[in-house]
């Protein structure tokens, strides 16, 4: 099904998967549908063998799909998510990742230069000066994560929609495409890279946003679920192609809109 | 109709009785399409549910669907289609024929709870499959409530940004999350008295199979 996932060169693929172990399919299974053996009695009610993995598993694809429509015509553009107040904000706000945090990324400011790449203007490479020079603003936004808890955090940068305008970005484009310093990747729609509330994020509750949270920049959308908030970026395209990502292609859903 | 052309013969076809219909077909098909849809939501959502437990416990693997988290969202977020649409037409024909009006109406706390002793002390009939005691009205009544409310909190739990304000009516996203959990318990728990009373009157399992 997925491409194989990138993992960190000189990391332990074993440790990688230690904290989203109970979370990530069983590679040598491959079908995720096994676990539906429990239900031999519903195959026996609908005569049809809801078990068979491969076949299942292409057409829950296509419904996947499908809600991917749903959700986009759901999608109210000028909707802002709720913010809230400082004394919402969750402490500590939890750290997630299909790593451990001494995994993580840990990105050289001096080297850092954000990529830009497809259909653009201008494609020069961005340094976190140059970055942080841009007018910024702060959000203290619900994150949702796809396990089903959230917690409240703040995040203070540069809209998106913004930034896109500065590199002269085609927004009649479908997707931007992030690619972090893992590997880890990400494309979103077009509508969303333009939500106003659609962030390139560089502090985390005031402070330089910190190596848990993805220094130097994380792309904050408060209308996507987390795993679809790339930390470590280091590389964005706006681009008609849908170049999947890290999650996505082992099949969470695409959209995974709020 | 069928009963008077039965009486102007001298006796009726062999194997042909005049059984009231009990169920008639779209409720049989939205009964067992339910079921089916109803089976891959709860056990496919124990499955989410696994990911972060609201409660101290996790619902064994081998009766939960999907596999891992991305396999059991995609079943959810599938079988919603199935769940809702299939919800809504017996709900529309439910209201339109009238049929909810003449089964589940009107519903007396104090025959509730005569029916509820007589239960209790093995006294309630089950003679008339198509009359609905006191408790069956409350319970078919309130599983149909229950079946909206796990419904929306469960589009508030997926959309609380685009739909903010549903969210907002179950007092927000954690919030809509405990209200989602407390429905299936119902839901499962109205699935075993169900089924335990359709062992005990086979007949009713019958009718609700053939329609008679």
């Amino acid at each position: 099904m997925a491409r194989a996932p990138h993992v960190i060169p000189g990391v332990d693929k074993n440790l990688l998967i230690k904290d989203a172990a109970k979370l990530l399919p069983d590679p040598a299974r491959r079908g995720f549908l096994k676990g539906a053996a429990s239900l031999g009695a519903l195959t026996f009610l609908t005569g049809c063998d809801i078990t068979d993995g491969v076949s299942a598993e292409k057409v829950l694809r296509q419904i996947s799909r499908f809600n991917d429509c749903a959700q986009a015509v759901l999608l109210k553009r000028g909707l802002l998510a709720q913010t809230y107040p400082e004394s919402a904000i969750t402490r500590p706000f939890p750290f997630n990742a299909y790593y451990n945090l001494d995994e993580a990324p840990e990105v050289d400011p001096a080297d850092y230069k954000l990529s830009v790449g497809g259909m653009v203007a201008n494609n020069r490479p961005w340094t976190l000066d140059q970055l942080y020079a841009l007018p910024q603003e702060k959000q203290i936004t619900r994150h949702i994560c796809v396990e089903g808890w959230s917690a409240i955090g703040s995040w203070t940068g540069v809209r998106l929609s913004e930034f896109l305008a500065r590199v002269g970005a085609d927004t009649r484009a479908r997707y931007v495409w992030f690619r972090c310093a893992e590997g880890y990747s990400n494309t979103i729609d077009m509508a969303t890279a333009l939500h106003p509330q659609t962030q390139m994020t560089f502090r985390f509750d005031n402070e330089i946003l910190p190596r848990a949270y993805g220094f130097p920049m994380k792309i904050r959308m408060p209308t996507k679920l987390g795993f679809k908030n790339p930390k470590y970026v280091v590389a964005m395209e706006v681009t008609n192609q849908d170049r999947g990502g890290y999650w996505e292609n082992q099949g969470y859903n695409w959209f995974s809109g709020l | 109709m069928n009963a008077e052309a039965l009486h102007t013969h001298d006796a009726p076809p062999i194997g042909r009785t005049a059984a009231p219909l009990v169920h008639p077909l779209w409720v049989r098909i939205a009964h067992w399409v339910n079921v089916v849809a109803m089976a891959l939501m709860v056990t496919s959502g124990w499955r989410v549910y696994n990911a972060s437990p609201l409660f101290g416990f996790e619902f064994p693997e081998a009766i939960t669907l999907g596999g891992w988290l991305g396999g059991a969202l995609m079943w959810h977020f599938a079988a919603m289609w199935l769940l809702a649409v299939n919800g809504l037409v017996y709900l529309t024909l439910g209201f339109v024929t009238g049929r909810f009006r003449h089964k589940l109406l009107p519903i007396s706390p104090r025959a509730v709870i005569a029916d509820v002793k007589a239960a209790l002390t093995g006294h309630l009939s089950h003679d008339d499959l198509a009359v609905y005691n006191a408790v069956q009205r409350l319970l078919y009544a309130g599983i149909m409530v229950v079946g909206v409310v796990v419904v929306l909190s469960g589009l508030s739990i997926w959309k609380p940004v685009q739909l903010q304000e549903l969210t907002a009516l179950f007092g927000g996203y954690e919030a809509a999350r405990y209200v989602h959990f407390a429905c299936m318990a119902a839901i499962v728990a109205f699935v075993f008295i169900h089924v335990v009373m359709a062992l005990l009157v086979p007949r009713s399992l019958r009718a609700m199979i053939t329609g008679r």
